[in-house]
Parts: structure tokens; sequence; C-alpha cells
């Protein structure tokens, strides 16, 4: 076997699909502000999207939190050091496991759900049906979902960080032995507003991520069941991985020292 | 008038179209026949823009079709899907009216759905189906929605694709009464794509037979029993003798 033969054509593979992503978005990014603009598709997009994917954030959030408490905890009594416990809970997050674990029980929920559904759609011709009647597939289906992600999942960021917290105060209170008056008051006297800020920034942009992997590997699904797996599971992989080595470029940019 | 000059169109090293040249007259319904994967529908979606011939020339009333405003001339075209293509997350009502709710056609809601009842009952289905989903209905019910879809709009032109593919040839012999009768009474230019014979001889005014990525023969509907085209007559009789290669 040519082994550099193989690994160029998996090189060019996938700049190949870097830049078709790329265009992707870029063009998703176009018809966000040039009409018309589909706002039924916009709010059905918002509940969907942002409204359902809450019980699974939530409840991600609450015992990431009570987990990250005892962690911290037995870390801290090391070196006499248990009264961080609060202030690092709402550090960490607020600022990544809040974003980040949003973002990834997100992607596995709402971008396999949107790569299913346009792919059945692509593979029974309902994407072609919509060209035909003057509606442009993009606009029509992109762009409500995408615009929908990357409004909401700063929200469900918000919401999860006050859950994941709140697991925190509950762990350190009932299991700990923290003062219930004192946890709440160095969770607040420690947190920044930019700890907060950065990590709705992250959301939007794993929002904004999930969407755009959804549609694009939904639009281009392959044909039949087995195509359509193929990009639910391309979906929710890429959007993974993306959410997460955008964390990394985001953490740098925002905290590097 | 539709006409076709020199289209070509491969996927890969597959050459589906090699030089197709074909005129539809206005008002006339056109039906091309020819085995499966002989290209008809990737044919019917090179003048629609759903797929991008690589060389040819298309024009539809003297217009390039690749030129000017799409929606303008998106606007003039109806079409049925081989499998109706509706929108599971609308009703059946919404479905029919889609153009009539959204972009320039759009009508205030009321009328749309006024209009979409009417288009059904034109199709044969009653008032009552107009609030069902897609998921609700037998393949056949859908395939008439999907017609009422396609002529909700008042198009000139209708394209048919595989209209009674899946169909038993009760509901097939329905469907073909009705496209012929609404052709007629619209007096669409229609292009169908079928290898149905009961299909052909009661929708067309003219048949065009589609092999190896041209246009084989080509003439009224009343000739295609004696023409001496070996091809077309393999096709029309379903025999496996023949000059069309066939897998046993």
């Amino acid at each position: 076997m040519n082994w550099l033969g193989l690994l160029g054509r998996n090189t060019l593979g996938l700049l190949a699909l870097i830049g078709r992503i790329a265009m992707f978005a870029a063009q998703t990014m176009s018809h966000l502000v040039r009409p018309p603009f589909y706002t039924r598709e916009f709010l059905n997009a918002l509940v969907t999207i942002g409204w359902l994917s809450l019980p699974v954030v939530g409840l991600t959030a609450l015992f990431t939190g009570g987990a990250l408490a005892l962690q911290i905890y037995a870390g801290g009594a090391r070196f006499n050091a248990e009264a961080v416990v609060p202030s690092i809970v709402a550090i960490g997050m607020v600022r990544e496991l809040g974003p980040v674990l949003g973002g990834l029980m997100v992607a596995g929920r709402v971008a396999a759900a949107i790569a299913a559904e346009l792919g059945t759609m692509k593979v029974t011709e309902q994407i072609d049906a919509l060209t035909t009647l003057s509606t442009h597939p993009m606009k029509y289906l992109t762009v409500p979902r995408v615009l929908a992600a990357t409004l909401t999942v700063p929200v469900l960021v918000a919401v999860g960080d006050a859950i994941g917290i709140f697991g925190g105060y509950l762990v350190g209170t009932t299991r700990l032995g923290f003062n219930p008056a004192v946890y709440l008051t160095n969770t607040v006297d420690f947190l920044e507003a930019w700890d907060v800020g950065s990590g709705l920034v992250k959301g939007a942009v794993f929002g904004f991520i999930v969407a755009t992997m959804g549609c694009y590997h939904g639009m281009n699904s392959g044909r039949g069941a087995q195509g359509v797996g193929k990009a639910t599971t391309n979906a929710v992989v890429s959007a993974s991985v993306l959410i997460l080595a955008s964390n990394y470029v985001l953490t740098e940019v925002f905290f590097s020292a | 008038m539709i006409e076709l000059i020199a289209l070509e169109k491969a996927f890969g090293s597959k050459e589906v179209l090699r030089g197709v040249d074909l005129s539809v007259p206005e008002g006339s319904s056109t039906v091309i026949i020819g085995g499966s994967g002989t290209g008809k529908s990737v044919l019917l979606k090179s003048i629609l823009g759903l797929v991008t011939p690589d060389k040819g020339i298309i024009t539809v009333a003297g217009k390039d079709a690749t030129a000017g405003d799409r929606d303008a001339f998106l606007a003039q075209f109806g079409m049925l899907f081989q499998g109706a293509a509706l929108f599971d997350s609308l009703s059946v009502w919404q479905n029919v009216a889609f153009r009539l709710l959204r972009g320039s056609l759009k009508r205030p809601k009321e009328e749309a759905r006024a209009i979409a009842i009417e288009k059904l009952q034109r199709v044969g289905m009653g008032p009552d189906v107009a609030d069902l989903f897609p998921a609700e209905l037998s393949g056949g019910m859908q395939k008439r929605v999907g017609l009422a879809r396609a002529i909700a709009a008042d198009p000139k032109i209708i394209f048919f694709d595989e209209p009674t593919t899946g169909l038993d040839p009760i509901m097939a012999g329905v469907i073909n009464d009705l496209i012929r009768e609404i052709v007629t009474e619209m007096g669409a230019t229609a292009m169908t794509i079928t290898h149905d014979m009961s299909s052909v001889r009661a929708i067309a005014d003219r048949v065009a037979m589609l092999h190896a990525g041209k246009i084989r023969w080509e003439g009224p509907v009343g000739e295609i029993d004696t023409a001496d085209d070996p091809y077309l007559c393999q096709f029309i009789t379903g025999s496996a003798e023949g000059p069309i290669e066939t897998l046993r």
C-alpha cells in the first residue's frame, strides 16, 4: 500500500471538507442579514433548540457542580485549602464546565436532531421541493436554526451556570459542612463579571457550531437510512470536536497571561 | 416552449446526459420514457436548476434558464415529486398553500387556505384532510396532495416525476386521469418522466425516449406502437430480448 499517497489523499480530503464547511458557514452568515426572514421557523427553532434542551443541560450542570465541590474539597484538604470550594466551583462552572458541558449536551441532542431531520428531508426530495417552491433551503432551514442556537445556547449556559453553582452549594452545605451564608458570600465575592461573560461568549460560539454542523451534515447527507445515520454521527462528532478545540482557542484568547 | 440543446451532465466518470436535444411545445404534454438510471430525473432537475449541467443550453419561453431572476423563473413551475416530497412538519393545507404563504405570491392566510382547499377538492380530496399531516395519509393521498401543491399557484409549466410509482393500478389510473384533466383545463405545458406505459398512453401528447444519455426517439404518442426503432419497441413491449442490455 502506498502510505504516502494515502496520507496525501486524506490530508487533501480533510482540507477540502474544512473548506466546504467554512463556505457553508460563510453563506449562512451572509443569509442572516438578507431578507426574507422566516420568523415562524425561527420561533420553532428557539423552542426545540433552547427550551427543550433545558432539562438535559440543567441536570448535567447540577450533578457536575456537586461533583466539582466534592473533588475540590478533597483536593484542597491536602493543603488546608478547603475554603476555596465555593469560589473554585463558581469559577470552574462559569468559565469552563458550564459552557463546555452545556455545549456538548446540546451537540448530542440538537446537532443529531437537525442532521437527522434535514438528512431525511434531503433523501425524500423535500429540500428539492423547497427550491421548486421558490424558497431558498438555506434561508428556510439553516438560518433559523443557526440563529436560534447562537442566541439560546448562551442562555442555556447561564441557566446551567446557576444550577451548577447551586449543585455545589447543596453538596457544600449538606455534605461538607459549609455555612450557607459564607458559601454564597464567597461565591459572589470571588466571581468577576468577565468570568460569566466569557462563558456566555463561548456559549454563543458553541451554539453556532452545533447548528452549523447539524445543518451542514444534514443537507449533505448521503442516500438512504445509512446516509442519514452517517450524517447524524458526523454532525455530533464534528460539533463536539470543534466545541473542544474552539474552547481551547477562546480560553487562550480570553485568559492567557 | 422548453428547449434543450446539447445538454450534458456527468457525475464523476459516469456520463448521464451526453448531448440531449429536446423541444417541448407550449401547452403540450410530453412524456419522457427510458429505463432506470438513464437520466430522466437529472434532465428535469437540470431544467429547474436543481442540478447544474456541465454543457448545453436550456431555454424556457426563449429565455436562458440559468440567467435572470430565479424566483420569477421558478414561479412558472409546479412539480410533483416521485415520493410527493410533502413537508412532514406542515399540515396538508399548509403544504398545498406553501407558495401562497410566503415569497412573491404571498396571500392572506385565510385566502391561501381557501385556495388550498379548492385545489384539494380538484384532486378529489375533501376539506376534512386539510388539517391532517402527511404522515397520516396513504401513498395515493400523498400523491394527490403533491399534485394539489404543484397546481396551487396556477403554474404555466408542470413537471411530474414518476407520478404513479408505488401506487396500485387503480390509484395509478386515477392519478393519470387527474394529470391529464388538469393539464388540459389549465392549458399548461407538462413534462412527465415515467417508465409506466399506461401513464404514457393516458398523459402524453408527445413521447421522447431517453437512452444512453441521448433522445433515442421522439414523436406523437399515437406513433409509438408503429415506430420501427428497436429500442423503443423493446421498451414498450417490456421484452427482455432486444438491443437494450438487461441483467438476468
